[in-house]
């Protein structure tokens, strides 16, 4: 700051409060729904101050949204894209940035092309890959005309027919979210500062390319992943389109989209406090994430876009 | 003094961390350099881009194994759905998958001439620009009166970051209960203040209504890479201006907005993929696309179409339409992460 302007700075303290307190306005009322019976939530107006059955209401809202399974099916899928989606981006980060090898560029190309299209824009093929992953390779079968050149060969008439359906197992809600190359970027750009000296001095010492990996960009890396991780985390978490999509049997589904089945429909009773508190309940995780890593969520927003 | 921001990649939105690794510098190995650790008596190897100048040699056999997984579950996830929308765009099929004509582009020609499909870009531009608008405004505002104070600052970049925690399906759901007619506490103001307020009815309500969720939902975006952007001006600069005597706008305005402009177009192509794709669930939760198809946006039309319509063939036409969108939007994030910008002064 540069001068004294006392002026400025109380519409400066305005703006932030205004700002803060549109974020908190849905929240809050969100709360006082929460808290409040199915009868005095259709009361208009809605009372503006809390009611007395915030815990009734969460309890109803975490059985009616079977919270308990779907809850464990976020944390599971959240973690795994967590996990799987660090794990395979340092993998790939450091065979692209460490080896010199013939086909280095086309691979760093081809993971390059997938930063282009988003999950969205490929969603109904991307469901077929999962529902049948099988698929591709049957039609590359079917394309080279394998069965016609086994029966060619050995003379028995065979049919191969591949199936392998991941709806509803967790592999195929984590695998395509894992897809995209963001997180391999930017382990990229983070081995290129590392540096020259560490490998050099490695290699003068005799170490192995996993044991260089393991003893030295690994633990340089951390900060770098625990950002990351929290972004991931966040984005596993809040996923809802796909779940939607590959989660037919309940016991499958994630929090959020057991939360969807609790919003009240014009043709159902209008329970928007149970709805409410179980948006609350579903909203909590991810919230704490933020509140309590703040400064590592910043640096993991502003280092990756996802 | 120059302050040179020089930025390889998916860098720039990270001035702090530059400093704090202070090396944000392009990571072209200098040609005379390169070399020096390979081993003599074999040809200098070509200086190539992004490997490092001390690497593990030569054999394809360790590289391959640790890219793998990588390129095995984008085969599988990215590369053959891909191929297969492109492919699906120029066949027609029944829904019940029993016969497959290839069309040309007969799909893109019916879904030009549909005047659902450009209802649908309509609906799309209009909200994608206010949101955009709105968002972008928001946190320009906010990242400006956050850079003023300094107590409390912290608090309130606590609160504001909230939303980005938040999924959009519930945020919309927030704002679905807000402005329900029946029950919303702020819909309830509105008829109070004489409107007519129904998003179940009425478009127009039901466009801003997705709009303002949406936009709640990603102003922390904007404003953190903002926030993060204002703190890389270099002080002398403010200070130079306030000696002669600029106020605290006009220096916003003249010092801080110019070298704000690349995280500004960068943050603007963000807003537009965001609203393009990301909002499908709040599309989704708020009002499935309705009334009469007000809030049908682009990426929740080839949802309907490919999952509820099975008209496949349209849905990936669409998908291929939406694809080079994506492409266009991504190579101008690239423009910008590769752009070196220099501030001499």
């Amino acid at each position: 700051m540069v001068e004294r302007s006392p002026v400025l700075n109380m519409l400066c303290h305005a703006i932030l409060i205004a700002g803060a307190l549109t974020v908190c306005i849905p929240l809050y009322f969100a709360f006082v729904a929460g808290s409040l019976t199915v009868a005095e939530v259709q009361k208009v107006p809605l009372p503006w101050l809390p009611g007395s059955q915030f815990f009734d209401n969460l309890q109803l809202a975490w059985s009616k949204g079977n919270f308990s399974r779907t809850f464990a099916n976020s944390v599971i899928v959240a973690l795994g894209i967590t996990a799987g989606k660090i794990a395979v981006s340092l993998l790939s980060a450091f065979a692209i940035t460490y080896f010199r090898f013939r086909y280095r560029m086309l691979a760093f190309w081809l993971i390059f092309m997938s930063l282009m299209l988003p999950i969205e824009v490929r969603i109904v093929p991307t469901f077929e890959a999962v529902a049948n992953a099988a698929l591709p390779l049957q039609w590359l079968l079917d394309t080279l005309h394998v069965a016609d050149l086994w029966r060619w060969i050995s003379g028995h008439e065979v049919a191969i027919a591949l199936e392998w359906n991941m709806v509803n197992t967790y592999p195929g809600l984590i695998l395509p979210l894992i897809a995209s190359a963001t997180a391999t970027f930017l382990f990229r750009q983070f081995f290129l500062t590392i540096p020259e000296e560490l490998c050099e001095a490695a290699r003068l010492d005799g170490a192995s390319p996993l044991h260089f990996f393991w003893s030295i960009l690994l633990p340089l890396s951390v900060p770098n992943m625990v950002a990351l991780a929290i972004i991931l985390f966040l984005f596993g978490w809040n996923q809802y389109l796909w779940p939607l999509l590959f989660t037919t049997d309940k016991d499958m589904a994630t929090a959020v989209i057991a939360l969807k089945g609790l919003i009240p429909r014009s043709d159902s009773e209008p329970a928007w406090n149970i709805a409410m508190s179980g948006a609350l309940l579903t909203m909590l995780p991810p919230v704490l994430v933020v509140l309590l890593l703040q400064r590592w969520f910043i640096k993991g927003l502003v280092d990756s876009s996802k | 003094m120059t302050l040179r921001l020089s930025i390889p990649w998916r860098e720039p939105r990270a001035p702090v961390l530059q400093r704090r690794h202070g090396r944000g510098g392009s990571k072209a190995v200098p040609a005379a350099a390169a070399g020096t650790s390979r081993q003599s008596g074999r040809a200098r190897p070509r200086e190539e881009v992004g490997l490092k100048r001390a690497n593990f040699g030569d054999g394809p056999g360790l590289p391959t194994l640790l890219l793998l997984p990588q390129l095995l579950i984008l085969l599988f996830f990215f590369f053959i759905p891909s191929l297969r929308a492109l492919m699906q765009s120029v066949l027609l099929s029944d829904p019940f998958g029993t016969s497959v004509q290839f069309v040309w582009f007969e799909n893109f020609r019916s879904l030009l001439a549909s005047s659902d499909y450009r209802q649908s870009i309509a609906v799309t531009f209009w909200f994608t620009v206010a949101q955009n608008v709105l968002t972008l405004g928001s946190a320009l505002v906010l990242a400006f009166a956050t850079d003023r104070i300094v107590r409390g600052r912290s608090a309130y970049r606590t609160i504001i970051l909230l939303p980005y925690a938040i999924a959009p399906a519930i945020a919309g759901i927030l704002w679905a209960f807000l402005f329900n007619p029946a029950v919303g506490p702020l819909a309830q103001v509105l008829h109070g203040l004489g409107i007519a307020w129904d998003p179940n009815l009425n478009p127009t309500d039901a466009l801003i209504l997705v709009t303002l969720a949406a936009s709640w939902k990603h102003i922390c975006y904007d404003y953190i890479f903002l926030v993060v952007g204002l703190l890389a001006v270099p002080v002398s600069l403010m200070e130079a201006a306030a000696v002669d005597g600029a106020g605290p706008i006009r220096r916003f305005v003249s010092i801080a907005l110019p070298m704000l402009g690349p995280t500004i177009f960068f943050l603007t192509v963000m807003n537009f993929i965001y609203g393009f794709f990301e909002t499908f669930a709040i599309i989704d939760a708020v009002t499935k696309g309705g009334p009469a198809g007000a809030t049908n946006i682009l990426v929740y039309k080839v949802f309907v179409d490919g999952f509820v319509n099975l008209d496949l063939g349209s849905s990936a036409a669409q998908s291929v339409l939406l694809m080079s969108f994506a492409l266009i939007c991504t190579l101008l994030q690239f423009r910008y992460f590769d752009r070196k910008v220099n501030y001499g002064v």
